[in-house]
């Protein structure tokens, strides 16, 4: 990973709080070669202010872990690293890729720049806040 | 110790595939270890040995370390544990779009090898993985003997 690529993430951030119609403009970045990746299990639960999305990513450090958000796509990718003894040979692996990818489509509803994160013992807890205008409100009813 | 397990197949992709014509269709008929559980199961684990120690790694997120069983009876190491549910109860105002995690009882069985010293064990939980190391006794070393 260079620095140019970090910057390029942080635009990319950016973009997903401007209009849809900026980001879509925007080429595709080309994104490297796709490494093969396991897609993490996840829970999705919605209630009136927003989703909660729970991924499991174990191995995951924080620092390892990307949030990628760009007009309406989620992307979560994470590389996997155990401590490893140097003279260990492998006898038998059920995880055999060591990194999460899993690519999400936002719907126009949800505020893509408002994403909070929380990483803990492997587990990730998304945050997608929805948008103002589209949470539930109690309307007044004013007598006169 | 993933480098040589890594192939360049997609199996990321398929994995989720796969477990679901599993769930159809059954675990295809390869022999596996008698005390090995179908693919998917809960916590996926990785096996490794080096020439002094056995190292298990389970891969548990979300799980308090303090509750989590590791024994070893026999040559037979079993972890064991629960995770609890991320969903809410009876809540009407939420609702469910994918409930893929694992929640409830867990268990898995490992058999060791016979050189193994059971009062050598150390456990440790970091980042959702839990990795026991067994250590192997001395005399199952390679030595060096020196020619007179």
């Amino acid at each position: 990973m260079n620095d140019t690529m970090v910057a390029e993430r942080q635009e990319n951030r950016q973009d997903a709080g401007r209009s849809e119609g900026q980001a879509q403009s925007r080429q595709p970045q080309p994104r490297g070669r796709e490494q093969p990746a396991m897609t993490p299990r996840v829970d999705v639960l919605e209630d009136g202010t927003g989703i909660t999305l729970l991924a499991d990513l174990p191995g995951v450090a924080r620092d390892a872990l990307e949030i990628h958000v760009e007009g309406d796509s989620l992307t979560i990718e994470g590389q996997v690293s155990t401590a490893t003894p140097e003279a260990m040979e492998a006898t038998y692996a059920e995880v055999r890729v060591p990194r999460f990818r899993r690519m999400f489509t936002l719907s126009r509803e949800l505020d893509g720049s408002r994403i909070e994160a929380q990483l803990k013992d492997g587990v990730l807890r998304l945050r997608i806040p929805k948008q103002e205008h589209a949470q539930p409100r109690r309307v007044q009813v004013k007598v006169s | 110790m993933f480098a040589s397990m890594t192939s360049p197949s997609m199996f990321g992709d398929f994995d989720r595939l796969r477990r679901e014509l599993d769930d159809l269709f059954g675990v295809a008929g390869l022999p596996t270890s008698i005390r090995s559980a179908a693919p998917g199961a809960f916590p996926a684990l990785n096996i490794g040995h080096t020439p002094s120690s056995v190292e298990i790694y389970a891969f548990a997120p979300g799980i308090d370390p303090a509750r989590i069983d590791v024994t070893i009876d026999r040559g037979v190491m079993t972890i064991s544990g629960e995770r609890p549910s991320a969903l809410p109860g009876d809540d009407a105002r939420v609702n469910v779009y994918a409930n893929e995690r694992f929640a409830g009882r867990f268990r898995r069985a490992v058999s060791l090898p016979e050189d193994i010293d059971p009062s050598k064990v150390e456990a440790t939980y970091r980042d959702g993985v839990l990795r026991v190391s067994v250590a192997r006794r001395e005399s199952a070393l390679p030595k060096r003997i020196t020619v007179q």
